[in-house]
């Protein structure tokens, strides 16, 4: 049985990241009552993520994670957003207790995860995300020695072969699927950012001993009951790579799903905010990667416009517009350097699994012509991820669009869907195969 | 204070770090922690908690997300086998 | 444009109008379906599949009964991921007062020939290790049946295709008049008869027909196998004394052959917006849990709602539309279109062919609910 508790905010932050932390920091200055609700066990996010194996913190995060420790922001972490029972109340849930949230204000800081596509042998067990594997690294996987093949694209690609190198591991190759030209232009324009995640990325043919190639990708990934070798493409050839781990993710995509639930609209797949983060919904606010893939740095921004908008600090938050605009040039180079190739399209075989919950394969999926005929008649994105990790893979391969979000946007106990409203004695009715209660 | 200790994945004792999660232990247990729905092993994915590749029995309780959870002494845990 | 000519339109490629779509195409009629989503996107994705006889009238069983024997000769054509699955129904009597009920109805089955056994509380724990402790037992009915709706109508359209059918998808009709529907982009389609098989928005198209909207959620969770075996249903409702105009909710489960669980059931009257209504979803989720404690540590993947199409008497609509000519109707079946379709589609045939159905017509004849022309 849940434990349940209730709690009120004037300002309720969803998400303990960059964003959500720079929210709910500066929504306290006013003295209102905010509260900051998270997944994880710690405040962070996955950026600024914590665990046995992780060293100290950049001194920017240990700055920011020390002002949300002092601000008297109440952290409710290990629970995570379910769905909204009534206007102005969140549902979120922990291990074993529910809560409600009522709000005044939200701020929405729900951050993004990692793109996959699938082509032969994703399944594997050890062939995880970028992300993924480093995230397993900080929790305490043993590493050292490994060989580890990193695939995919973005930032995120360097910045964990540099953490994994730290920590023991071997890395045969980095495969970049964005062409150098790109990348070189890149780099060029990094000078005037000097974000954290960038500094890591330097291009040259090698990062720290590690050979880099560019417009290469993952072919196929093969391994009796777990991974054993990789073969990629490269300069037009295939070659093929013995390793442990294969560290495999295509960028990021946002996590719009509860901003959607509750209302807000979506331009071009990312929640549409005003110059005060302000939503299309009334008193809902957004912030970070929902709104637009640009890391650290936006997402501190935005966070702080958010937290002061939220709380009617108008003037202050007009001081950070500037910072923004810089932040999202960078976004906007993001974009346009790590966009996906078509080549990428051609990854999967007839036989390869597209949805990982229900094990569709894609010769399955290719029969239907929107997202909505492939979940009903193979259940494709149907399973508990709810999507998640097979939507933006059609959306890419096929080009669907997402259809509606429905609750709860993430699976939920049973027993917690009926927290709110406090119940009252019900009629019992019909069975659901038509009774007729008023039998003569 | 220790800093690490020991869980039991499958009936095995495996010893883990303090602050590893499930996953790490059954990684370190050298099992898959899921068989998909036409038998594949499966292992962690997205590392986050939202690819549901990690799912184990944690203490009785099935479909556990063993990346979200922390070990603790003697918990049990069992993968599809 | 196609210019082709059919013999028969059918409005909606739920399960019922894929079920007449075959049905008219194996008496070698030239059939179009329309439908402005996807094949089997209506009620048909919303509802729980259940294959059940009832035994609220005697046109229900009579329906109910026939088109459970055609699914059962049908089962072994149905693809694997139409999931057919012979799990049977238990009604669930929760004390003495429902065990009269439970053999009135073994009674009311057996007199019709239908094989049922009254399960002592004993037996109900022993089918139904998870139920609560102290029911009383209940009414087991093992030819009842449960399937994957969606791939089911998906079949029958492909059966049809197979003999000529055609199927235009993402094409809304806006009107239906004598041996014509009208899409949204103006396209016209002729055929000789028209059928209106749309469900909850029947009466959009052919009004002044009473088919009301009742709406439903349902709650699916991960996959628990062994955890149910059944379909359970309680006989509760007997003792609301008016939940046939209230908002209502009933324990009802079903185990699906993936080893989920669907959790229902809910009835709303004059709800129009497809939201998940909190108060009918926690209250739904509270009598579940009721019956069968051990849900509510489970995981619900995913919770949505669907629209019934209901008629005062709880019969549905098969046969001429009143004030047409060329149209029909095989619509209003409350929830019971899963289990009726292929009963529904070979006595609608019936009627336009002038053949001989199987079971009587009358109660399920449109005219039947004529009403004055001022009453709207």
């Amino acid at each position: 049985m849940s434990k349940y508790s209730r709690e009120q905010f004037d300002v309720l932050v969803v998400g303990g990241g960059p964003a959500g932390i720079a929210a709910a920091v500066r929504a306290t200055e006013t003295g209102a009552r905010v509260g900051i609700v998270d997944e994880n066990m710690a405040p962070g996010g996955q950026i600024w993520r914590s665990g046995p194996s992780e060293g100290k913190h950049s001194s920017e995060a240990s700055s920011w994670l020390e002002r949300l420790k002092a601000s008297g922001v109440l952290q409710l972490c290990g629970k995570r957003v379910l769905h909204q029972p009534d206007a102005g109340v969140l549902m979120a849930e922990g291990l074993d207790d529910v809560y409600e949230l009522s709000y005044e204000s939200l701020v929405l800081a729900t951050g993004a995860r990692e793109r996959f596509l699938p082509f032969p042998g994703w399944t594997l067990p050890n062939v995880m995300g970028a992300g993924g594997l480093q995230a397993m690294v900080k929790s305490g996987l043993p590493i050292r020695g490994k060989r580890v093949v990193i695939a995919g694209t973005g930032p995120l690609l360097h910045a964990v072969a540099s953490h994994l190198r730290k920590q023991g591991a071997e890395i045969p190759m980095i495969c970049e699927q964005a062409p150098w030209n790109k990348l070189a232009r890149f780099a060029a324009a990094l000078i005037r950012y000097p974000g954290k995640i960038v500094q890591s990325f330097t291009l040259r043919k090698e990062i720290a001993g590690i050979p880099l190639a560019t417009s290469s990708w993952p072919l196929a990934a093969y391994g009796d009951q777990r991974l054993e070798r990789v073969t990629i493409s490269h300069a037009g050839k295939s070659e093929m790579i013995h390793c442990d781990y294969l560290a495999c993710g295509f960028h990021l995509v946002p996590n719009t799903e509860l901003p959607v639930l509750l209302g807000c609209r979506l331009r071009n797949g990312y929640v549409q905010v005003n110059d005060f983060q302000q939503t299309t919904v009334d008193k809902i606010f957004c912030a970070g990667e929902p709104t637009g893939i640009g890391g650290i740095d936006l997402a501190l921004v935005e966070g702080q416009i958010a937290g002061l908008a939220a709380t009617g600090k108008l003037t202050v938050a007009r001081d950070w517009f500037s910072q923004r605009d810089k932040f999202r040039r960078f976004a906007r180079l993001l974009d346009m350097t790590f966009c996906l190739r078509s080549e990428l399209r051609g990854l999967p075989s007839p036989e390869t699994l597209i949805c990982r919950c229900e094990d569709v394969a894609y010769s399955r999926l290719r029969e239907h012509t929107s997202w909505r005929a492939a979940k009903l008649h193979t259940r494709c994105g149907m399973g508990p991820c709810q999507g998640r990790i097979c939507g933006p893979a059609t959306q890419f391969l096929f080009k669907w669009a997402p259809d509606s979000v429905r609750p709860p946007v993430f699976p939920a106990r049973v027993e917690d869907l009926a927290v709110h409203p406090q119940p009252t004695p019900q009629a019992t009715g019909e069975p659901e195969c038509t009774g007729d209660a008023s039998r003569q | 204070m220790p800093s690490e200790f020991t869980v039991r994945v499958n009936g095995d004792s495996i010893v883990v770090p303090v602050g590893s999660t499930v996953a790490v232990a059954i990684a370190i247990a050298g099992r898959p922690c899921r068989t998909s729905v036409t038998g594949e092993p499966r292992g962690p994915l997205c590392g986050m908690g939202i690819c549901f590749e990690c799912r184990a029995v944690v203490d009785g309780i099935p479909h556990s997300r063993t990346c979200q959870i922390l070990c603790e002494p003697n918990m049990e845990v069992s993968t599809d086998e | 444009m196609s210019k082709e000519s059919y013999d028969v339109v059918i409005v909606g490629a739920g399960i019922v109008g894929a079920a007449c779509a075959d049905v008219f195409a194996q008496r070698g009629f030239r059939v179009v379906v329309v439908d402005r989503d996807v094949v089997g996107s209506g009620a048909t994705a919303a509802g729980m599949g259940h294959i059940v006889v009832m035994d609220d009238s005697d046109a229900q069983f009579a329906l109910t009964r026939y088109s459970q024997r055609l699914w059962q000769e049908l089962r072994q054509q149905l693809p694997d991921d139409v999931e057919y699955d012979q799990s049977g129904t238990i009604w669930v009597a929760a004390d003495e007062e429902e065990m009269v009920e439970v053999l009135r109805k073994r009674d009311y089955y057996q007199q019709r020939g239908l094989a049922v056994e009254v399960i002592d509380a004993h037996q109900l724990y022993d089918a139904e290790p998870n139920l609560r402790e102290g029911l009383a037992g209940g009414l087991l009915v093992p030819q009842d049946a449960v399937l994957y709706p969606p791939c089911a109508a998906r079949f029958l359209i492909g059966r049809a295709q197979q003999r000529g059918a055609r199927l235009r998808l993402g094409a809304s009709v806006t009107q239906i008049s004598e041996a014509c529907v009208r899409l949204n982009d103006g396209e016209e389609i002729r055929a000789d008869i028209v059928v209106n098989a749309v469900g909850a928005n029947a009466a959009a198209l052919t009004p002044g027909i009473d088919i009301k909207k009742r709406k439903g959620h349902l709650v699916i969770t991960d996959r628990y196998p062994g955890f149910l075996r059944h379909q359970l249903v309680e006989l509760g409702y007997l003792k609301s004394a008016h939940s046939v105009s209230r908002d209502s909710v009933a324990f009802n489960v079903q185990p699906r052959r993936t080893g989920q669980i669907l959790i229902g059931s809910s009835r709303q009257y004059g709800a129009e917006h497809k939201e998940v209504d909190q108060t009918m979803l926690a209250n739904m989720v509270l009598r579940a849990q009721e019956y069968m404690p051990a849900l509510g540590t489970m995981s619900a993947v995913r919770v949505w709602t669907g629209f019934r199409a209901a008629t005062p008497d709880k019969l549905p609509l098969i046969g001429p539309c009143p004030g047409y000519k060329s149209v029909f109707l095989a619509t209003g079946h409350e929830g019971l279109g899963i289990t009726t379709s292929l009963g529904t589609a070979r006595i609608l045939v019936d009627q336009v062919t002038g053949g001989n159905p199987e079971i009587a017509v009358e109660p399920y004849l449109p005219t039947r609910t004529v009403k004055e022309h001022t009453h709207a």
